[in-house]
């Protein structure tokens, strides 16, 4: 049975957007909504990792279930560098790859979550089922925050 | 009928009435000293403009000047009562240091310049950012203090003559969430309640609104309710000591920030204890099962500690709530300018939705609003809305519109929602817009992290365009000021937070060059040579009456239609209600009556939004969701707040306001007996937090959070331990500092940028600071 592979994979992918949803906060700090939405969305993510810890323990699987730290002082840079950029307009772009490639790594964890939620039914894990159940709908949210960031955000940046 | 103390005693004597009786005529009046009403010449019908109340009155004209106020005895907002700021704010007009000629910056200085100078540059300045760049460098900040004639002229203009998308009234620091929370339950906007719901409530709930306060004669109407037989029980959820609070049965004081967490509890109770409505719930709502999921997680226990309040509080809020037989909900800026500002009004809804107390006399909800006028900011479709509660994802809606102003439809610009003030103001800071017109509010003292907003405003790539009747801070920073009339000097409509529409008429003429803000708009629109389709000037119409007209027409058939109203009617009625129509000449007092909503797919004014992300619904997920546009539950998780106390700032900071004055002071400041009874800022701190800092009553103390300090003196007590508040009225124009370069006295320098992700409403209520008492010369003891 390889449903503990589909649990690691998902982890290490949540844990990646996890990272990246702190990392994007960080690195747009003067983006206020992003930055604070960003902030917000890491937490299910957080939980999440909890969660699929303790459920990797039924499948042999050992996963830290504590959420990933970005490094202190690289955060202050980050920030630091957004506040320095923040009245020119370029890092538009910027913002614009990085939400982008949230998106993706949230598209990547929602299949994920499909991929686990099939396996938990077709070897009846009722216990599995339910948390795909609960947290899949959320990463399904944080990817229509990205969708929606970018449509709202990329006229004014594109056309300026 | 006689003058009356309106310092002292704010709400005035009492007029006792019963459940279900009809509130007494009590008529105010405030004449300038030495007049008798034998000696007004003229009483020119209006209503008021320092308030969302919308208290009908009439304006005393003697020798071509304002001398006075009434009370309209035959209004069915006030019944003749008028409050503090009604007596005594219309001294503001005749003010020494209103702006008399247009302004234009030369050589770094504001200088005296004719309307032609002045208008020139604006057109000059619009038309090479057009040809640079297009729509998107340009923008508007309007207001909740115009006419609703001016918001359409506006909207017409920024949508269909220039075709950006950045057009935000200042509504959206004061009521956005109240819009928004009424788009997420009902589908549309559209204060569901009527003010007369008093006169039957058995319970009324205040959440966040100090309404004592903020429309102090819907407080007197609710007092003289409690003076009367078988008076209502009030709920007060407010974490200071507010006249409401004192009046109430039960008082509830959370935690800044912690407001989603109690409701989710109180709901919780309400559902575990079964004080259901199941057969209202059944017909007339969707997302029932949804919403109980949610609030299973919130037990008393837990809420208990999240709040900072004991679970037998909670529990009596939830057994008042439950038992009640005509419930009536109010909600202010405790709940919408705090953090998740929308799901915890949305919460509020959903307790009127499951209990099925809407639509009846005494059940229903009042989303209210801060601002005189800021319902039609939001229905002409000023602010982050398009006219008319259209909805900007439909594209049925967007067409409606292009045919009403006969243009391309691809000339208005619904790619993603109209762009929101703070938004707006971030598109200023990284230089892609470059020209940002404010009209009649003023962003320099009312916008959270004011350094912040001064540094972006005073920048030289942006063009600051700011309308005025005084020399704001925010004029201040303008590259060009236009002196604008203001209400008693030009005609117009305007409708308050229970859906009355007053005409407001001119008694006499703006002083100097000033001019209607509908006359510079569209002394603007001529300048710019908007066209429709066929070439005809856009917009068409010409003055007051012929805007209006235009207006109804583009209200015909939405939710805040308004084709039975007119002049005329107006002029015979003191405040009618819309929606009024041929159907309904009178007039609508209770919307939802019959659990029909303004929810249909193809009729709503919005799919609605995630209420932690914001992201906006798509229309299929909305369609497939609510299909046949019932009322929606809706829920959402507690969230920590942003910034929380900690050791280097260990309080919780909140902001507000006092019944004197009226947002930055701008009119209240210069009427005399308001300034004399509010005159400097101040700090509340409690008992305990005073005693253990050695702060005493009159001290002054300087409160700091991480983005500055401010300077005030001491209050002690009426607030909860852990909670500082501040008004947030105080700027900086009557101080050798005009512009405010060096802050320390406004409340905003304080706090933090952040705004609900639902109503894009910022946040005032959500802050760490300290606080340290100072010695007589100011430096620290
Ligand atoms: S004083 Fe407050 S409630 Fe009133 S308009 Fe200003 S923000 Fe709104």
């Amino acid at each position: 049975m390889k449903l503990g592979l589909a649990i690691r994979e998902l982890h290490r992918s949540e844990t990646a957007l996890a990272k990246d949803l702190l990392k994007v906060a960080d690195r747009h700090a003067v983006e206020h909504e992003v930055h604070h939405v960003a902030h917000d969305l890491a937490r299910w993510s957080h939980a999440h990792l909890r969660d699929l810890a303790d459920a990797g323990r039924h499948y042999d699987v050992h996963l830290s279930g504590d959420a990933p730290v970005p490094s202190a002082p690289l955060t202050a840079l980050r920030t630091t560098a957004s506040e320095l950029t923040g009245r020119r307009p370029e890092p538009g772009l910027v913002l614009l790859a990085d939400l982008r490639r949230l998106h993706r790594k949230a598209a990547g964890v929602s299949l994920d979550w499909e991929l686990l939620a099939q396996g938990a039914q077709a070897v009846k894990d009722t216990d599995l089922l339910a948390l795909a159940t609960r947290c899949h709908p959320q990463t399904l949210r944080q990817l229509k925050w990205t969708n929606a960031m970018l449509k709202i955000l990329s006229p004014q940046i594109l056309a300026s | 009928m006689a003058g009356r103390d309106g310092i002292d005693q704010p709400w005035g004597t009492r007029t006792p009435y019963g459940p279900g009786g009809e509130w007494p005529v009590r008529v105010d009046r405030h004449l300038a000293d030495g007049l008798a009403p034998a000696d007004v010449d003229r009483w020119v019908r209006s209503a008021a403009v320092l308030h969302s109340n919308g208290d009908g009155l009439d304006i005393a004209v003697k020798d071509g000047e304002i001398v006075g106020v009434r009370g309209r005895a035959d209004d069915r907002v006030n019944r003749g009562r008028l409050d503090p700021k009604d007596l005594f704010g219309w001294q503001a007009n005749a003010s020494a240091d209103r702006l008399t000629t247009p302004l234009i910056r030369r050589d770094g200085e504001l200088v005296e310049a004719s309307w032609d100078e002045a208008m020139d540059r604006i057109v000059e300045h619009s038309k090479e950012l057009l040809a640079e760049q297009g729509p998107s460098a340009i923008g508007f900040y309007t207001s909740g203090q115009l006419f609703a004639e001016e918001y359409y002229t506006l909207a017409t203009i920024a949508r269909a003559g220039l075709g950006t998308n950045h057009l935000d009234g200042n509504t959206r620091l004061c009521t956005a969430t109240a819009a928004a929370a009424l788009k997420e339950s009902f589908g549309s906007d559209g204060q569901p309640a009527s003010y007369t719901d008093v006169d039957h409530a058995d319970v009324i709930a205040l959440f966040g609104h100090n309404v004592a306060e903020t429309q102090a004669v819907l407080w007197s109407r609710i007092l003289d309710r409690l003076a009367g037989p078988n008076p209502p029980e009030i709920l007060c959820v407010d974490p200071r000591d507010t006249p409401v609070a004192r009046a109430a049965t039960l008082h509830l004081a959370p935690l800044p920030g912690t407001n989603l967490a109690l409701m989710n509890g109180l709901l919780h109770l309400i559902i575990a204890d079964d004080r259901v409505d199941h057969e209202y719930v059944e017909r007339c709502t969707v997302g029932y099962e949804d919403l109980k999921a949610m609030v299973a997680g919130y037990p008393p226990e837990r809420v208990a500690g999240i709040c900072g309040l004991t679970e037998a509080e909670i529990r009596a809020a939830a057994r008042l709530l439950g038992s009640a037989g005509r419930l009536l909900c109010t909600v202010l800026q405790g709940f919408y300018q705090s953090h998740q500002a929308a799901a915890a009004a949305v919460q509020v809804n959903n307790l009127n939705l499951v209990r099925g107390m809407l639509g009846k006399p005494g059940a229903g909800v009042l989303q209210m609003n801060g601002q005189p006028t800021a319902q039609n900011t939001r229905e002409c479709g000023a602010d982050g809305d398009l006219t008319g509660f259209r909805n900007w994802a439909n594209d049925g809606h967007v067409a409606e519109l292009a045919r009403l102003w006969n243009v391309e439809v691809s000339r208005i610009p619904h790619y993603g929602p109209p762009t929101h003030l703070m938004q707006l103001l971030r598109y200023a800071e990284n230089g892609t817009l470059r020209f940002l017109w404010v009209s009649a509010t003023n962003p320099a003292v009312s916008l959270p992290e004011l350094r912040r907003i001064r540094s972006i405003l005073a920048q030289e790539r942006l063009f600051l365009v700011v309308q005025d009747a005084f020399r704001t801070e925010t004029a201040e920073l303008a590259d060009v000021v236009l002196p604008a009339a203001i209400w008693g000097e030009k005609t117009g409509t305007f409708t308050n937070a229970d859906r009355t529409v007053h005409l407001s008429e001119k008694a006499v003429e703006p002083p100097g060059q000033a001019r209607p803000d509908l006359d510079i708009l569209l002394d603007y629109a001529r300048r710019m040579d908007f066209r429709d389709q066929d070439g005809a000037p856009l917009p068409p119409w010409h003055d007051a009456e012929s805007a209006f007209e235009a207006w109804k027409r583009a209200s015909a058939g939405r939710p805040c239609d308004y084709t039975g109203l007119s002049y005329e009617k107006l002029r015979a009625t003191s405040g009618v209600q819309w929606p009024c129509t041929g159907e309904h000449p009178d007039g609508t007092e209770r919307l939802y009556t019959d659990g029909e909503f303004f929810a249909q797919p193809d009729h709503c004014e919005s799919y609605g939004r995630d209420l932690i992300t914001g992201a906006p619904v798509e229309p299929g997920e909305y369609r497939a969701m609510n299909p046949d546009g019932k009322a929606m539950l809706k829920a959402a998780e507690y969230l920590e707040p942003h910034e929380s106390p900690d050791e280097t700032f260990p309080f919780a900071l909140i902001t507000g306001r006092t019944i004197y004055h009226f947002h930055t002071r701008t009119k209240t400041a210069r009427a005399p007996e308001l300034q004399a009874a509010a005159p400097e800022s101040w700090v509340e701190v409690s008992d305990g937090d005073a005693k253990r800092l050695g702060l005493h009553e009159g001290d002054r103390a300087a409160i700091t959070t991480p983005r500055g300090e401010v300077r005030a003196r001491v209050r002690v007590g009426g607030i909860r331990e852990g909670v500082l508040f501040i008004p947030f009225h105080y700027g900086y124009f009557d101080t050798d500092d005009p512009a405010g370069h060096e802050g320390g006295r406004a409340a905003n320098e304080l706090t933090m940028t952040d705004w609900d992700p639902v109503s894009k409403q910022p946040l005032f209520k959500t802050a760490a600071a300290r606080i340290r008492g100072l010695d007589a010369l100011g430096g620290a003891r």
